[in-house]
């Protein structure tokens, strides 16, 4: 029980952790360029919990000024995760984009084929 | 009117030359467009120097939002000492680039070349202008998404995996920077720099700090470079467009490493960063290993570009040095070794960017003889090659002669000795192209070339000139960059 307790309280935490781990692993082991971006995505999107959970307060409403309530959660989280999500759709974008040239200069996106393909240096 | 506005139109005005560079769409005129802006920096940039200097810290309230709830644009004599480094690098960048680009991009892109030169000032200027850390990531990320464009419009394909490499690395970087931005609002309530500066002493539980404080420094590590984390340099700064790889290399890590001052010495203080942690052991062993390890891989390289991407490695390496030795003469060396590199790294490529245009060579073996046919464009080389070195007479001995003196200061001699070896294995590399370039009977290859253009030529020797005159006149650099280090040392209050 006394262990459970802790993990409880704070599994949203450990969701992130999660994600954010699962995330960088998948840009590090993989070989192939798009299931890099992928693994990226996922980083990015655990940095959105990350900033997004601690600014909900249980029981909190959204903050508009109201005689009934009196504890709001704090909105300011969610506007900077809207930032983030638009620049991680633009980096998503330009590392796709950038994919999609490779491919077409070297007839693969899979990493060990392209350096063992030995471009001399020039 | 204008005067008051300065600090936003610095970031403006390069912001919505992107935007007409996009809708002209024409080459020349886009290039017209952003060699307007990039000379109106400079000019904003010593307008708000002498503000600084009037007045102390210049605050704007962006959109009239006072801050800490708005978004601050603060200026201060660090930030506009690189605010200035900056702008002027860019405006020079840009009056050497019309022909060099023309060369090396197809026409349909080149209007779309400056948009993105133009969106990577704008970000590289709003990070060294603002205030906000959540504004500074925005910004951070403005930057980077151009850079990776501007290298994957290099010629050979191997542009395009340099980019996607530096992407992959540069996002992950961007990414913990923002982790650590979420934990310092989680624990201090505030995105504002000054703000947390202010509330960081009332934390109590301080382990969220330090978590904060690792991803931070390690998430900005990866931008600047610094050596373990520098693998994605030295293939990006070769294979750009000669003309990207000069703006890089004397602005992009410099704006890096601000915000790597910014956040240990104004936000988290001196006390905590380098007095209750191994930050300063961290970063020296860093900093020594970056300037022997990358020194002696740039004497192995068969391509000139990057051999002096690994240079700038190690050269990085000294700055960290003066960072992590955290004293007044030690910062001021760091700090004047950032302008001071950058204005050698700038006239090493120019020279690279006149010998491509002419000849298309980038490997040193070809580069045979080459001095006796472009005799200027190699003599500038040479020169910027030996303030490299830390010969005296030239910009590089004085950052050298701040950092040795900090060390022996610290009783560090070793690290005086080291210094002193890392600038003789730039001898070896800096000398091996020198002796190839000067000493060999021309190469079949390269009989018929001649000098390049009058602007290339001109700009390489005005960066040239200025290694010199500000190696003699050091009142200006290093007068500013010791002003600088005391408002560091003193915090941001």
């Amino acid at each position: 029980m006394n262990v459970l307790g802790p993990l409880i309280d704070n599994f949203n935490y450990f969701i992130i952790i999660f994600l954010m781990v699962s995330g960088l692993y998948v840009v590090v082991a993989r070989g192939n360029m798009i299931k890099k971006l992928v693994g990226l995505s996922l980083f990015q999107t655990s940095v959105y919990l990350l900033y997004l959970s601690p600014g909900k307060i249980l029981g909190g409403t959204p903050p508009i000024i109201d005689e009934n309530f009196q504890i709001y959660s704090n909105p300011l989280p969610h506007v900077l995760i809207l930032t983030a999500i638009v620049v991680a759709i633009a980096t998503l974008a330009l590392g796709l984009a950038l994919v999609l040239r490779i491919n077409e200069e070297y007839g693969t996106i899979e990493e060990d084929e392209i350096f063992a393909a030995g471009d001399e240096d020039t | 009117m204008i005067s008051s506005n300065l600090p936003a139109l610095q970031v403006v005005i390069p912001l919505l030359g992107a935007v007409l560079a996009a809708l002209v769409r024409r080459g020349r005129l886009a290039w017209l467009i952003a060699l307007a802006v990039s000379w109106t920096m400079p000019v904003i940039a010593f307008a708000l120097l002498r503000q600084v200097e009037a007045q102390g810290v210049v605050s704007y309230a962006l959109g009239g939002w006072a801050p800490p709830l708005g978004i601050e644009y603060r200026v201060d004599l660090v930030s506009a000492y690189i605010l200035i480094l900056v702008s002027l690098m860019g405006a020079l960048v840009m009056s050497y680039a019309p022909r060099s680009v023309a060369s090396e991009i197809a026409p349909e892109r080149q209007a779309w070349f400056y948009t993105m030169y133009l969106l990577c000032l704008t970000g590289l200027l709003g990070i060294t202008i603002t205030g906000d850390a959540f504004n500074a990531f925005v910004f951070l990320e403005v930057s980077s998404l151009s850079t990776y464009v501007l290298i994957a419009l290099g010629r050979d394909r191997r542009a395009l995996l340099s980019a996607y490499q530096y992407l992959i690395v540069g996002t992950i970087g961007a990414t913990f920077y923002v982790i650590g931005v979420g934990l310092l609002y989680v624990m201090t309530g505030t995105l504002n720099l000054a703000d947390i500066a202010a509330r960081i002493g009332d934390v109590e539980n301080i382990r969220p700090l330090l978590a904060a404080l690792a991803f931070i420094t390690v998430g900005i590590s990866l931008k600047i470079a610094l050596f373990p984390v520098h693998l994605w340099l030295p293939n990006a700064y070769a294979f750009a467009p000669s003309v990207v790889t000069i703006f890089l290399a004397s602005t992009a890590t410099k704006v890096a490493i601000y915000l790597l001052l910014r956040y240990l010495f104004s936000v988290f203080g001196v006390a905590f960063v380098f007095d209750d942690l191994p930050v300063t052991e961290i970063l020296i062993a860093l900093s020594v290993a970056a300037m022997l390890v990358a020194s002696i891989v740039a004497v192995f390289q068969a391509n000139v570009k990057r051999m002096l991407a690994y240079s700038s490695v190690a050269q990085i390496g000294y700055i960290t040095l003066g960072i992590a030795l955290a004293t007044q003469t030690g910062l001021t060396g760091g700090i004047v070794h950032i302008f001071n590199h950058a204005l050698m790294k700038a006239a090493l490529f120019m020279a690279i960017g006149g010998i491509v245009f002419q000849t298309g060579i980038v490997r040193i073996e070809d580069m045979a003889g080459i001095g006796r046919r472009m005799p200027l464009t190699m003599g500038a080389f040479v020169i910027a090659g030996l303030a490299l070195v830390g010969v005296p007479g030239t910009v590089g001995f004085v950052s050298k002669y701040y950092l040795v003196t900090a060390a022996v200061e610290q009783g560090f001699w070793w690290l005086a000795a080291i210094i002193v070896l890392s600038s003789l294995i730039a001898l070896v590399y800096i000398g091996r192209v020198i002796e190839v370039a000067w000493f060999r009977e021309p190469a079949a290859g390269i009989e018929a070339a001649r000098e390049p253009p009058l602007e290339m030529l001109a700009l390489t020797w005005i960066v040239t000139a200025a290694i010199v005159v500000l190696g003699f006149n050091t009142d200006l650099t290093a007068g500013i960059a010791g002003r600088a280090a005391e408002v560091l040392l003193a915090g941001m209050k």
